[in-house]
């Protein structure tokens, strides 16, 4: 390819929003209709992204089911967190709620209705009435298919809205220039491999999360991430990396989710003794506490012998007792999962299922206005100038240590539109493009062309990635212990020293996804460092981080966040426990 | 277990040629996406397709599995004749290997004005909706956009800039169905003429081939019914 810099194609945007996913989506509508030019990048096309794959739905504190507001849905959120959320964040995404629903309703969502003709909404996993009373029902469902409905929707709108689309184009790395402003991207179009330089004054990173981590999880081949891998090559750190969420239930062994709505219609866990396992983990919320607590007792019956199958690996979840038409009626996504994967209808037997690699509640640090904020000097949170980012790529943090099932389509609506409203803000006071060093595009253009030239590596993209994901599995999962994280480091650290050795046959412009997948590679290793070191020196459980050596929550040593970047190794920062307006709520110990 | 799979490269190869792979140990219950990754990954990383949520949502891998339109992720190689012969999906142009351009599908796709019109004023919470009135919305609302059933429909191959095609009369329907769009009357008006959606002759392969189970010749049949109920 040409590696003339001068001949490099170049575009120019007021906002370049990388992802098309919910959170990209809803932040391009708004910009879209203050009628600035906005270009949304994704290497699929918009309504491949991973949201669609959301089921069970989103949390709003509507009250149209159980008595309910935004205030109680910031307690759950606070305590599912484990305190480790922000609390001025989570306050502003619980108030903003129920008018993210209603937008979305509006889009044409169609949610499922109740027979007054309001939004259905069902109870889910550590959701509470009155700050920790009775169940509450606050997610806001179509069916099991909630996030298809909401990406389709907020894709449709944006048809409307003449957003401008590149769909299927990589992007390969920020462009920064030596004040630190990030001036947009260099993407390439996976059509026929074209270069492009899209300059920006402000760039939403809107990526999605880095499930492909894990060799078992829910989550799509394409959430490898991307922008967080971007992010820390432009001098980023991550934050909370440590926190990966494992859903409880996975299908055994194979990952597909079957979501929390299943149980917050009536399903419940059973162990191979038949017991209802988690009367003894949490006796008020049972199958319906947080998803942290669920996974470990899930873990913890396997373990002790009281697992079901012939390998006693697994629980069942059973649902069978619900009757055809409610699952039918509002499960009819995972009953089809089932029967294609399983052979197994949930309407007449119980489902196998496992923790699932699932969430990253981590991400790339950013305040509640989106705006990408790091350390300097000796302010722990300085705004990167142009720089935002929203959604499962970000960590703003709501969801601390544990999200809450139902708080991710939220996260991405409420944060994406913030994020938006910034940049409108922002565009106001910076009219101008600024000047892109050549040398900065040149760096990026060189990586790109490197495998054109035949590579005689010794490594293959997939051999690397698939050993980095059995070395997740195995080392950073659900429970850990310092001897099993100082394995996983050195090991994860000796297969990102391979990543230089990697070769790829494909040597095509037309196409060339073994290119792209040696690009998510490179972000997946990034993010893999990240977490594997941020989990290897947080000696304390808390939300999803359990460890077996370190029992309890520290909350005088470690109720802060983690941030991990190349340059830096480990660094801290407080946890913002001042709401916006109410009281804060302090640490408790958590029980459902 | 054998595979015949369709490959064409425009930058090196002057017409589409078929190359023979064979996997061993390929497990019960093993999905075809599975069987194309493992490929890919142990024998061959130059076999392009698409590829994303691997169970059957996000629709990026509609191909023609041993004459089948289907997505190969939801597709279970158990059940198939081998050599399992792969193509991509047809009527549409070939970038590479099993990969379409998928331009004039979507292009018919935003056609129909795929999103919800409300010209009064919104309320401030949600605009009501029965659930009778929502359940006329499953079977439509569900479609993943894979173009397993417009690639399969003869009347889409010979006028796919014509004929809107069922997937996006699907959509049609999907929003001629919803009681919260104001729109109809021009949603029905704008659906007139030879072509956009006479060209159906009920052949059905729509149905056949859908991997959701949706029925877009049904869809098709109620924007039709509508449309007379209209004229009279």
């Amino acid at each position: 390819m040409n590696t003339d810099i001068n001949a490099v194609e170049r575009r120019q945007f007021d906002t370049l929003i990388i992802g098309a996913g919910g959170g990209g989506l809803r932040a391009s509508l708004q910009l879209a209709e203050a009628e600035l030019n906005v270009a949304v990048v994704s290497k699929v096309f918009p309504t491949r992204s991973h949201t669609v794959a959301a089921q069970g739905g989103m949390n709003a504190a509507l009250a149209n089911v159980s008595p309910d507001n935004w205030h109680w849905h910031m307690f759950d959120t606070v305590k599912g967190s484990d305190y480790l959320g922000d609390q001025d964040a989570i306050e502003y995404m619980c108030r903003a709620a129920p008018k993210a629903v209603y937008e979305l309703e509006h889009f044409g969502v169609p949610f499922s209705r109740l027979d007054n003709g309001k939004i259905y909404q069902r109870a889910f996993g550590g959701q509470s009435q009155n700050f920790g009373g009775d169940q509450a029902a606050r997610t806001c469902a179509a069916a099991d298919r909630t996030g298809h409905a909401i990406l389709h929707s907020l894709y449709q709108q944006n048809i409307r809205a003449r957003t401008h689309f590149f769909d299927e184009y990589f992007a390969v790395d920020l462009l920064k220039d030596d004040e630190g402003h990030v001036l947009g991207a260099l993407v390439f179009n996976i059509h026929d491999g074209k270069i492009v330089v899209i300059e920006a004054k402000t760039t939403l990173l809107a990526t999605g999360g880095a499930g492909q981590l894990f060799k078992t999880t829910t989550n799509a081949l394409i959430n490898t991430g991307d922008g967080m891998g971007m992010a820390m090559r432009a001098g980023i750190p991550l934050q909370d990396m440590e926190f990966f969420q494992f859903h409880p239930t996975g299908i055994a062994g194979r990952g597909m989710l079957i979501t929390e709505g299943a149980r917050g219609e009536g399903g419940y866990l059973v162990n191979g003794d038949g017991e209802r396992l988690m009367e003894r983990y949490a006796p008020k919320a049972k199958d319906l506490a947080s998803r942290d607590v669920v996974s470990r007792a899930i873990a913890v019956e396997v373990r002790e012998g009281r697992g079901c199958g012939p390998n006693k690996d697994h629980v069942m979840l059973k649902l069978d007792h619900l009757g055809e038409d409610v699952i039918q009626k509002r499960l009819p996504g995972i009953r089809q999962t089932c029967i294609t994967f399983l052979g197994i209808d949930p309407a007449e037997a119980p489902i196998p299922v496992f923790p699932t690699a699932h969430y990253t509640m981590g991400g790339i640090p950013t305040n509640r206005y989106g705006q990408v904020v790091v350390p300097v000097k000796d302010t722990p949170e300085e705004p990167v100038a142009g720089l935002y980012a929203a959604g499962e790529c970000a960590c703003v943090s709501v969801h601390g240590g544990n999200r809450l099932g139902g708080n991710s389509l939220l996260d991405i609506l409420v944060f994406g539109r913030a994020a938006a409203n910034h940049i409108i803000k922002y565009l106001k006071e910076n009219k101008y493009h600024r000047i892109i060093d050549d040398a900065v595009i040149k760096k990026v253009v060189e990586k790109v062309n490197r495998f054109d030239r035949v590579t005689t590596g010794s490594e293959t993209v997939a051999g690397l990635r698939n050993e980095l994901k059995q070395v997740m599995e195995e080392h950073c999962s659900v429970f850990r212990n310092k001897e099993i994280l100082q394995q996983g480091v050195a090991k994860v650290e000796s297969i990102a020293a391979r990543m230089k050795d990697v070769s790829i046959d494909d040597q095509s412009h037309t196409f060339n996804t073994a290119r792209v997948e040696a690009f998510e590679l490179e972000n997946l290793m990034a993010v893999a460092l990240a977490t594997i070191h941020s989990a290897n020196a947080r000696e304390e459980s808390r939300g999803a981080h359990s460890r077996t050596d370190f029992t309890e929550r520290d909350d005088k040593s470690w109720m802060r966040h983690s941030l991990y970047s190349f340059e830096n190794g480990l660094d801290y920062k407080p946890v913002r426990t001042k709401p916006m307006s109410v009281e804060s709520f302090p640490p408790k110990p958590r029980v459902y | 277990m054998k595979f015949k799979i369709y490959r064409y490269n425009p930058e090196k190869d002057v017409r589409p040629y078929e190359q023979e792979y064979q996997l061993d140990d390929v497990q019960p219950g093993t999905m075809l996406l599975a069987a194309l990754l493992r490929i890919k990954d142990e024998q061959d990383d130059t076999l392009s397709f698409r590829r994303s949520c691997g169970e059957g949502v996000c629709g990026s891998d509609g191909m023609n599995i041993n004459g089948v339109n289907g997505l190969a992720c939801i597709t279970a190689t158990d059940d198939l004749k081998q050599p399992v012969v792969v193509k991509p999906l047809p009527g549409l142009p070939v970038i590479r290997d099993l990969i379409i351009d998928m331009d004039q599908f979507y292009k018919q796709y935003r056609a129909v004005k795929p999103y919800l019109v409300v010209n009064d004023p919104m309320p401030e919470v949600e605009l009501p909706q029965t659930p009778e009135q929502r359940e006329q919305l499953d079977g439509l609302y569900e479609c993943v956009l894979c173009a397993c059933c417009s690639t399969a429909c003869p009347s889409f191959w010979w006028n796919p800039d014509k004929f809107l095609g069922p997937a996006a009369l699907l959509q049609a329907s999907r929003f001629i169905e919803d009681s919260r769009d104001q729109d109809f009357e021009k949603r029905l008006e704008d659906l007139e003429g030879p072509f956009k959606l006479f060209r159906c002759h009920t052949i059905m392969n729509c149905v056949h081939v859908c991997p959701k189970g949706l029925n877009p010749t049904k869809a098709i049949g109620r924007i039709k019914a509508k449309m007379v109920t209209r004229s009279l």
